[in-house]
């Protein structure tokens, strides 16, 4: 037992493990009802392709021995909530064995829906149905509050969530015709083609003192120009091959394209969290 | 067949600058810069900390605190933790962060001292708010030191390892940063474990 515990203390903070994010609703502590999550799910949907902010609600069976601060916001950066640099994602995480809520608000969110804010919801709107037991009535009404709150209209936030949406949609979104080509890496190969039949005319017009010189001096700066063109084609293909015919694991809610305001679930963006939010317990 | 010196350069030159980027020509500013952010982020954090007490102090006053020698010290402390500055070049000298850690951890207990001194404060919802205010924001510091140890942690090690400890005494003359220490008790939060 003593060797087990040993054990236990010995493993690194990375070695936590969380859920699986599979939806913007993930109730692996069992506690709402089929048609209660599938509304939720909806609703969260509906929010992120109108806002294009992500809410996400969580329950958790077991916090693993941590504060639930400390878990919320080391969840939301494994899952990626919210866009990247836009960081414009919350999550309501419940966790009912330890009997503590929070609300987790991602680094650009944090002057909207403010820890001042996220604590008056869970104290007026989340607890008292808590408290009376309605779990389920409890998260609906927090989820509710937050998306009103972040419904408001903002609109240097908008500006910076359509931006970091688009950079999403370019690398996820699958594209219409099959087998996509891949622009970058043909676009790159034509300047490879005509360094080679350059350096091929370079050649072959030597003839002479003239010609020899110009030969020689070619062939330097032909070796440079191999090695660009070979980093280019390495840069670009990557960006090319991976934005056309990309198919992205994150499961297909039937009917989207995979961007991020296409509606069905899209998984994480790489939001960042940096401890905004409240919590509270029952 | 004889090169030219140009054909000669131009052949080794691409090969120079792959073996000049490995020996943290780029990496090590990188990373140095990263950890400076990190920092200004730790900052800004207990600014925004510092920015909340006078506000804490009004609530307490006006609830008809009875013992003011515990507000005079919250006070106090912090304009003691304003007053001790650590800028980026600092950062490698391990005394100054220590101090301006002791200054900030004292400012933090006063906090708590104070809170603890006024429970029927707890009921009214104003100072609840204020309180949730204050625990977002110890909550972000916590996070932000863990950040910038985490960068600084990154630094360190690649100043020393090869081949960027080559570039790092060569071309900067990099000094280890210092980290935070754990200094007063709840700094972090370990995780209990059920035997």
């Amino acid at each position: 037992m003593l060797l087990v515990a040993l054990a236990l203390l010995c493993v690194p903070a990375t070695a936590q493990t969380f859920p699986a994010f599979s939806g913007l609703v993930v109730d692996t502590a069992n506690i709402l009802p089929a048609d209660r999550k599938a509304g939720l799910e909806a609703k969260l949907q509906a929010f992120q392709q109108r806002t294009q902010r992500q809410l996400v609600v969580v329950t958790v069976p077991d916090l693993q021995g941590y504060a639930i601060e400390d878990y919320g916001y080391r969840l939301g950066r494994s899952w990626g909530v919210g866009l990247k640099d836009a960081d414009n994602g919350v999550i309501l995480i419940v966790a009912p064995k330890e009997r503590k809520i929070r609300i987790e608000v991602g680094r650009r969110l944090e002057p909207v829906l403010t820890d001042a804010l996220s604590s008056i919801i869970i104290r007026n709107r989340v607890l008292p149905p808590f408290k009376a037991g309605d779990m389920g009535g409890g998260i609906e009404a927090g989820a509710d509050a937050i998306i009103q709150q972040l419904s408001a209209p903002d609109e240097q936030a908008k500006a910076e969530a359509a931006k970091a949406a688009t950079q999403f949609d370019r690398e996820h979104r699958k594209s219409s015709s099959n087998g996509g080509v891949p622009l970058g890496l043909i676009f790159w190969g034509f300047v490879v083609l005509f360094v080679i039949l350059a350096m091929r005319r370079g050649r072959s017009g030597s003839g002479g003192p003239w010609g020899q010189r110009r030969y020689r001096s070619d062939s330097g700066g032909n070796g440079l120009v191999w090695l660009w063109a070979a980093s280019e084609i390495l840069n670009n293909s990557h960006r090319g091959g991976g934005g056309s015919g990309g198919l992205w694991g994150g499961g297909d809610a039937g009917g989207s394209d995979g961007s991020w305001g296409g509606g069905g679930f899209t998984g994480g963006g790489g939001g960042d969290f940096g401890g905004g939010g409240a919590s509270g317990d029952w | 067949m004889s090169l030219s010196a140009k054909t000669r350069f131009a052949l080794v030159a691409p090969f120079a600058a792959v073996a000049l980027g490995g020996c943290g020509i780029n990496s090590i500013p990188t990373a140095e810069e990263n950890a400076k952010a990190k920092w200004a982020d730790v900052q800004n954090e207990y600014q925004r900390r510092a920015d909340l007490v006078p506000n804490l102090v009004s609530t307490v006053k006006a609830a008809g605190a009875q013992e003011k020698s515990i507000l005079v010290e919250v006070t106090q402390a912090r304009a003691a933790a304003n007053n001790v500055r650590v800028s980026a070049s600092d950062l490698t000298d391990p005394a100054k962060l220590a101090q301006f850690d002791r200054a900030q951890s004292t400012l933090g207990l006063s906090l708590q001292r104070m809170q603890e001194a006024y429970p029927e404060l707890q009921s009214q919802a104003g100072y609840q708010t204020l309180q949730s205010q204050l625990e977002g924001t110890e909550n972000r510091i916590t996070i932000a030191r863990r950040d910038y140890n985490q960068a600084v942690q990154s630094y360190n090690t690649r100043i020393r390892t090869f081949p960027d400890a080559l570039g790092a005494k060569v071309f900067y003359g990099s000094k280890p940063m210092a980290t935070f220490q754990a200094t007063s008790v709840g700094a972090e939060t370990a995780p209990k474990v059920n035997f």
